[in-house]
């Protein structure tokens, strides 16, 4: 680098200098104060002092319980049996001012099983919040392999040479540029169960054998449907840097290969694979963490609903953070989704190392 | 395609554009379907969904939604503002972001490497993590402005546009250009005595032209299509950018016709700026994909 025989270190600091602060002060300062905050009562606009409040924020999001319960019986020991199925006692009796469970307090069913005789409940303190981190997890796990190999199929498809392919291209690109709130509020009209185009087309092509889905009203179909979308947004960005990925490798070792005579198959297999490795290791670390954001779509499409069937992480760190005032919360919710995602990506890195 | 005999290359050419086209048309109807229905009054536009007419412009056509969404909402304000906050922190993000690059990459300096590597390191941190602090310190800060000192930057343009001047991506994209640029350039111009704003000026700056399209258009896009920070910190409609004043078309019985002409007026001129500089868009997403 040039730098080794040119030194000025006040001329260094005052070109440096003004990124440095800014970073500094809007990306590192805001990351250590997530920090900090989440272990207070902090509020965006209150009248109290904030006070230190220790661990009790992922406590309330995180808290967790298993509760087992035997069947109701009656004087004589038998069991009740109600509508032919045993009863089992109403967890509120546990959960509300009950001094034999005291940290029960407050929580409420996440989940439950028969197991025997006996009835499992798996307790939550804040139930809306763990199916936000499930959610975001299905969200992640359905759309990083699907959205990978999808663009990866295009990319394949685009670094043919035909006439015309940049247009191809272009157009397969251009979602990627258009705002994901104004994606969002058109496959409303998609996805719109009464007159809705994905309605239409499915009772056109099956001449009215599919019924008509209300495909962001319905709990089952809404998260699915938020994938799908979400998938044709941004397939086009990670289809452009596979192709920057396969413009990378070397047009000898295709040659080579055709000479040995190799299948598509075998092409692919042993030369364009390989030769992508690293391109695979970013798009799915990228992929992943913009997955992990999930938030303009739900805001648009859903809130969070219907049922809590599209709650994300980052949806519920703004919905308290910022719908609530609730500093503290919407932080420890940051600081939980960040630990997550270091997480993840540290794990991707490892698995996908090069091994010597 | 391996029903297809090898030999018949027309009908294999055939195949494969019938292929192309249909997944264009995966990626386009949305589109179209949006700019046909800018076009339609409500009703129409609702019946229009049930059959291909939707991707149309037939029946009762006209701009009376254009005209309409401008009665109905600041729309001009909102692009004003958009445009504003987008072309203010483009242009400083390429001067502070190049100039720091520039100290990294020529000048040695006591504690450069430990900046570098500190500001790589913030890559790893989605925005969505920061957030809701940055909430509490941008409602909190001093700014001193026309009404002189004053606490608290929310409901402001430099709310907007501060905290998005300098990042690690736009920092790593310079580094990564101007360590490539020829360092006897540099050299030799230090021997004849230039200084380093000189040369930043005259000699680095010059050469930059694709890093600096690759930067801005990537800024650009982030900026203007931003939604999340807007909505936490403007709640007055005098400094709403575009993608946030799209709420003001759903207080009240939601117009359709009018939505589709408010988005299509948002879009549309991103999209035709895209397809003119299509290949440097694509280059510019391309070489985010070098860290690897």
């Amino acid at each position: 680098m040039a730098s080794k025989f040119q030194r000025s270190n006040r001329t260094g600091w005052l070109m440096a200098g003004p990124a440095g602060l800014l970073i500094a002060g809007f990306v590192i300062l805001p990351f250590f104060f997530a920090f900090a905050l989440s272990f207070t009562n902090q509020r965006l606009i209150s009248p109290n002092p904030t006070e230190f409040t220790g661990l009790a924020n992922y406590r309330q999001l995180l808290g967790m319980a298993v509760l087992t319960v035997d069947p109701v019986v009656d004087a004589a020991g038998a069991v009740v049996l109600k509508d032919g199925v045993p009863e089992y006692p109403a967890i509120r009796s546990f959960t509300r001012n009950n001094p034999d469970y005291p940290h029960l307090q407050g929580m409420r069913e996440w989940t439950s099983f028969t197991w025997g005789d006996s009835r499992t409940y798996i307790l939550a303190r804040d139930v809306v919040f763990l199916t936000a981190i499930v959610n975001t997890f299905i969200f992640v796990i359905v759309v990083a392999p699907v959205q990978a190999g999808l663009a990866l199929g295009l990319a394949l498809l685009i670094n043919q040479r035909l006439r015309g392919i940049n247009l191809f291209r272009a157009i397969y690109f251009m979602p990627v540029v258009v705002s994901i709130v104004v994606v969002s509020l058109l496959w409303r009209f998609i996805y719109d169960g009464n007159s809705g185009l994905l309605n239409n087309l499915l009772g056109a092509i099956s001449f009215g054998a599919i019924p008509q889905i209300d495909w962001l009203g319905n709990p089952s179909t809404a998260l699915g449907a938020i994938i799908a979308m979400s998938i044709w947004q941004a397939v086009g960005f990670h289809m452009v840097i596979w192709l920057s990925g396969l413009q990378t490798i070397s047009p000898t070792l295709y040659e080579a290969g055709a000479i040995e005579g190799a299948s598509k198959w075998q092409t692919f297999r042993y030369i364009t694979w390989p030769g992508l490795r690293n391109t695979a290791v970013l798009v799915l670390i990228v992929i992943t963490m913009q997955a992990f954001a999930l938030f303009a779509q739900i805001d648009v499409m859903t809130s969070g609903g219907p049922l809590d069937s599209t709650q994300t992480i980052v949806f519920q760190a703004i919905e308290r953070g910022y719908g609530k005032q609730d500093i503290s919360g919407g932080s420890a919710i940051s600081v939980i989704l960040f630990v997550i995602v270091l997480t993840i990506s540290l794990i991707q890195r490892w698995l996908t190392r090069e091994r010597t | 395609m391996a029903t297809i005999s090898a030999d018949n290359h027309g009908l294999r050419l055939a195949t494969r554009y019938a292929v192309l086209v249909l997944i264009a048309i995966v990626f386009i109807f949305p589109l179209v379907f949006m700019l046909m229905s800018s076009l339609k009054p409500d009703q129409q536009l609702l019946q229009d969904t049930a059959s291909l007419r939707a991707f149309l412009p037939v029946g009762d056509v006209s701009l009376r939604n254009y005209t309409a969404a401008f009665d109905r909402a600041p729309v001009a304000l909102f692009i004003f503002n958009s445009v504003l906050v987008t072309g203010v922190t483009v242009v400083l993000s390429l001067l502070v972001c190049s100039m720091a690059a520039f100290a990294f990459v020529f000048i040695g300096w006591k504690g450069r490497d430990f900046l570098l590597t500190v500001i790589l390191a913030t890559l790893i941190v989605p925005f969505e993590t920061i957030a809701i602090p940055l909430l509490l310190i941008a409602s909190k800060l001093p700014w001193i402005g026309m009404d002189g000192l004053t606490w608290g930057w929310l409901n402001s343009y430099h709310v907007q546009i501060v905290p998005f001047i300098a990042d690690g991506l736009t920092i790593f994209l310079f580094v990564q250009y101007f360590k490539d640029l020829p360092g006897e350039l540099i050299e030799a111009a230090r021997v004849e005595g230039a200084t380093w704003p000189q040369i930043y000026r005259r000699i680095v700056m010059p050469l930059a032209g694709p890093v600096l399209a690759t930067a801005a258009i990537l800024k650009f896009l982030a900026m203007y299509n931003q939604y999340l920070w807007p909505l936490m910190v403007v709640q007055q409609e005098g400094y709403r950018p575009v993608m946030v004043g799209l709420q003001y078309f759903f207080q009240q019985n939601v117009a359709w016709g009018e939505v589709m002409a408010y988005l299509s007026m948002i879009t549309v001129p991103v999209l035709a700026f895209y397809l003119y500089l299509q290949r440097a868009f694509i280059a510019s997403i391309a070489s985010t994909g070098v860290k690897g």
